[in-house]
């Protein structure tokens, strides 16, 4: 019987785990050796160099503003994200009514509108926000400023506005899938709780942080997770959107972009996974930490 | 052809077989196979004779990989494959076209089936400094001295430019061919010049006088260029700086060597641009791109851009028919310039190579010397308004861009200037522009720019993963 059974799961599970072990587990390993050699890509017999790429790495001062920009990132891009989210997925689910337990009026209908940036592809997003940020009288933001006499902004060619302009795109893109994941595990608090509260005498803010933020804080953690990932990529946004592919002036770039740069523009494939490997265990660092400072005991309802 | 039949038993134990090896050689990115020579395949080849010099084997196949960039790629399928064939009627040509070649092409040349034939080219094309390093590209001698598709007589070095055989050299060895000629400058429309009765500057005063001109004429800005894409720019300052001190400020600049970009004529050019960046650019110039510059020069919002003889062929789908594009070369920076008006930044382009390891690489040469005859460059020029570096191909119709193109080139004669950082190293090209839109913009003096790009470029020659080359 035993027997029967470890067959049985062995069966289902050799597949999977071969596959996992295929195309996930050994292209790590491929890249960890990769690190250590100076492969430009196209040879077949890359010399083993040792630590010397990731000696390198310490002075490349593109690479350290690339890992600055993903640390802002990582911090703005969850808390804005979530804020704008747990705000809107609250109007549509508590904030209307005169009761205050209920929908603002047409929240269906916001709730579809919410999750359109959502469907389109990453690179439509990108090419469309380049014409939404163009610098002439074409722009949808410039067109208005510039209709006004005043000096169009550079929202992608000055250097010290483009990063924003990238953080915005993403919160843009990502708060629709949020404010969804939101409503759906506000919608599953018990409006008994709600009702209480009110019968307390609570406002609709008090009852914001006091009911559902703590019975959701779950889902927000898992959101902060992904959305710390995310910011830690960003690759898609800022090589399709950006002018010089992270630029102008290194001004937007990240790591995923310095490494996509430096295999696929410079064919230096070694340097590259070199970075791939701190940006492995940058991620890795993110995800523990994120655990743990977000652990909390859990609100049983 | 295996001739034996397989009985269905055996065709489907292979097929599982090959199931389940797949995911293992996909899977893996490091390279597999012995170094040079491929994995124990002989090149194929055939009889050399006089009809066929380079011993093209007949009947093997070959891939001919096209970028399908400015030029697209009928001009191979129209005109360079059935010219081939008209010799070589019984060799398959397989046909490739793509507009990424590094992302098509780079596992085919690490998994050991390159194809023969490769147009390196566009934004995505592969380094060839890497390839060379590693054995991927052959060595095209032969090539040279085969006589010529058009005269037995005439050896193929002889009909090229000198220059095309310089740049497709790399440690002594020609590997690459450069099939097209770009010629630089100023790009401008003759309607827009006469209506206005604006001149062509002959020296740095006149033009700055121009752009005052044309900017208080409010018909249009006076100056732009591909801002998201500073190469254009950056261009431009680096041949005026040459015409101010010489080629060799431009030489010193490949060669890495030290203090290269601290040179005074650098330093003057970059600050002259510089002042035009701060005062003539069209609003906007920093954000946009080529195409976007390039096309509002077609509805005459902006008078002047730097940029290439491929120019009027890019833009033939937006330029109005009296448009008239023409360019003219750098103006003059002061008389004592160490190189005369008319100066001109003009390379060889458009590079195209055989692959060493690949199955067939004689037939990917023939097809090089099938490109090389004069019916070849001839039609191509006609059909991509684009000359080429075979001499004696030019001389049929041109258009009024590629014309005046044409004309400043041989005004020029011996006084063309160019540099190969660009290609040698793709990391310093990138620096150079990312600091040259700063220059422009004015967030960086002249003196931070050149102190910028020599640390870059100290940092290069340093750097020991990264093959160096000297001119």
């Amino acid at each position: 019987m035993t027997h029967g059974r470890t067959r049985f799961i062995a069966g289902f599970l050799v597949i999977p785990v071969l596959l996992y072990l295929v195309y996930v587990i050994s292209p790590y390993a491929q890249a960890f050796y990769i690190a250590m050699t100076n492969w430009r890509g196209v040879n077949a017999n890359p010399e083993f160099v040792g630590l010397e790429n990731f000696r390198r790495l310490l002075d490349d001062s593109v690479f350290w503003t690339a890992v600055g920009h993903n640390l802002l990132l990582l911090i703005l891009l969850p808390l804005g994200t979530i804020s704008i989210a747990l705000f809107f997925a609250y109007l549509l689910n508590a904030g209307g009514g005169r009761r205050g337990v209920d929908g603002v009026r047409g929240s269906g209908f916001y709730r579809v509108v919410f999750f359109f940036p959502q469907v389109l592809a990453v690179a439509i997003i990108a090419v469309l926000f380049q014409q939404v940020f163009r610098p002439d009288r074409g722009g949808m933001l410039n067109g208005p400023l510039t209709a006004l006499g005043l000096e169009p902004i550079g929202f992608l060619s000055d250097p010290r506005i483009a990063l924003w302009s990238v953080l915005g795109v993403l919160i843009w893109q990502a708060v629709g899938f949020y404010v969804v994941l939101f409503s759906a595990g506000m919608a599953s608090i018990p409006q008994e709780l709600y009702e209480a509260a009110q019968i307390d005498g609570a406002g609709r803010v008090p009852m914001f942080f006091r009911v559902t933020l703590p019975l959701l804080w779950d889902t927000v953690q898992v959101g902060w997770i992904y959305l710390g990932i995310a910011a830690l990529d960003a690759f898609a946004v800022v090589w399709v959107m950006t002018a010089e592919q992270g630029g102008p002036d290194h001004s937007t770039t990240v790591i995923a972009a310095e490494i996509y740069r430096n295999a696929f523009d410079y064919f230096k494939f070694g340097y590259a996974s070199a970075m791939g490997v701190v940006l492995f265990f940058f991620t890795i660092a993110f995800a523990a930490l994120a655990m743990r400072l977000s652990r909390r005991e859990r609100i049983e309802f | 052809m295996s001739s034996t039949p397989l009985t269905r038993r055996q065709l489907l134990r292979s097929a599982v077989a090959a199931g389940t090896l797949l995911p293992f050689a996909a899977a893996c990115a490091t390279p597999v196979g012995g170094g040079a020579g491929g994995a124990g395949q002989a090149p194929a080849a055939g009889t050399v004779s006089a009809a066929n010099p380079l011993g093209v084997p007949e009947g093997a196949p070959f891939e001919v990989v096209i970028f399908d960039g400015g030029f697209g790629d009928a001009y191979a399928r129209n005109v360079h494959e059935p010219l081939f064939r008209t010799r070589h009627p019984k060799v398959r040509i397989k046909h490739t076209a793509t507009k990424e070649v590094a992302k098509t092409l780079q596992p085919r040349f690490a998994g050991g089936n390159p194809p023969e034939f490769v147009n390196n080219s566009g934004d995505n094309a592969m380094d060839f400094g890497a390839l060379i390093q590693d054995g991927q590209v052959a060595d095209l001698t032969p090539l040279l001295d085969a006589p010529s598709w058009d005269d037995p007589n005439v050896k193929v070095r002889d009909t090229l430019l000198p220059t095309a055989i310089e740049f497709g050299t790399y440690d002594g060895t020609f590997h690459v061919l450069p099939y097209a000629n770009t010629v630089w400058g100023i790009w401008y429309s003759t309607k827009l010049f006469r209506e206005n009765g604006w001149q062509v500057p002959k020296t740095w005063d006149e033009f700055l006088a121009l752009c005052e001109t044309i900017k208080r004429s409010g018909r249009a800005a006076p100056f732009t260029y591909a801002g998201k894409h500073p190469f254009y720019i950056y261009e431009t300052i680096l041949t005026l700086a040459a015409k101010i001190g010489g080629p060799d400020v431009l030489r010193n600049i490949d060669n890495l060597a030290d203090g290269a970009w601290a040179a005074e004529p650098l330093r003057q050019a970059a600050a002259a641009w510089a002042e035009v960046g701060a005062k003539y650019l069209m609003q906007g110039t920093a954000g946009l791109d080529h195409v976007q510059t390039q096309t509002a020069h077609n509805k005459y919002q902006v008078a002047m851009l730097p940029n290439g003889s491929w120019l009027e062929n890019e833009q033939k789908d937006s330029t109005p028919d009296d448009f008239g594009y023409a360019m003219f070369p750098l103006p003059s920076f002061s008389s004592s310039d160490a190189m005369p008006y008319g100066t001109l930044h003009a390379r060889p382009g458009e590079e195209y190579f055989v692959s060493a390891r690949s199955a067939n690489p004689r037939a990917g040469m023939e097809y090089l010397r099938a490109m090389l005859s004069k019916e070849g460059a001839g039609r191509f020029t006609e059909m991509v308004s684009t000359l080429t570096v075979v001499q004696g191909a030019e001389g049929r119709d041109l258009s009024p861009g590629l014309r005046s193109a044409a004309a400043a080139l041989k005004a020029a004669g011996d006084n063309t200037v160019y540099f190969r950082f660009r290609q040698w190293y793709a990391e310093l090209h990138d620096e150079v522009a990312a600091a040259t839109g700063q220059l422009m913009n004015g967030r960086l003096t002249p003196d931070a720019w050149a102190e910028r790009i020599q640390r870059k470029s100290d940092r290069l020659k340093n750097d020991s993963s990264v093959k160096k080359f000297q001119r």
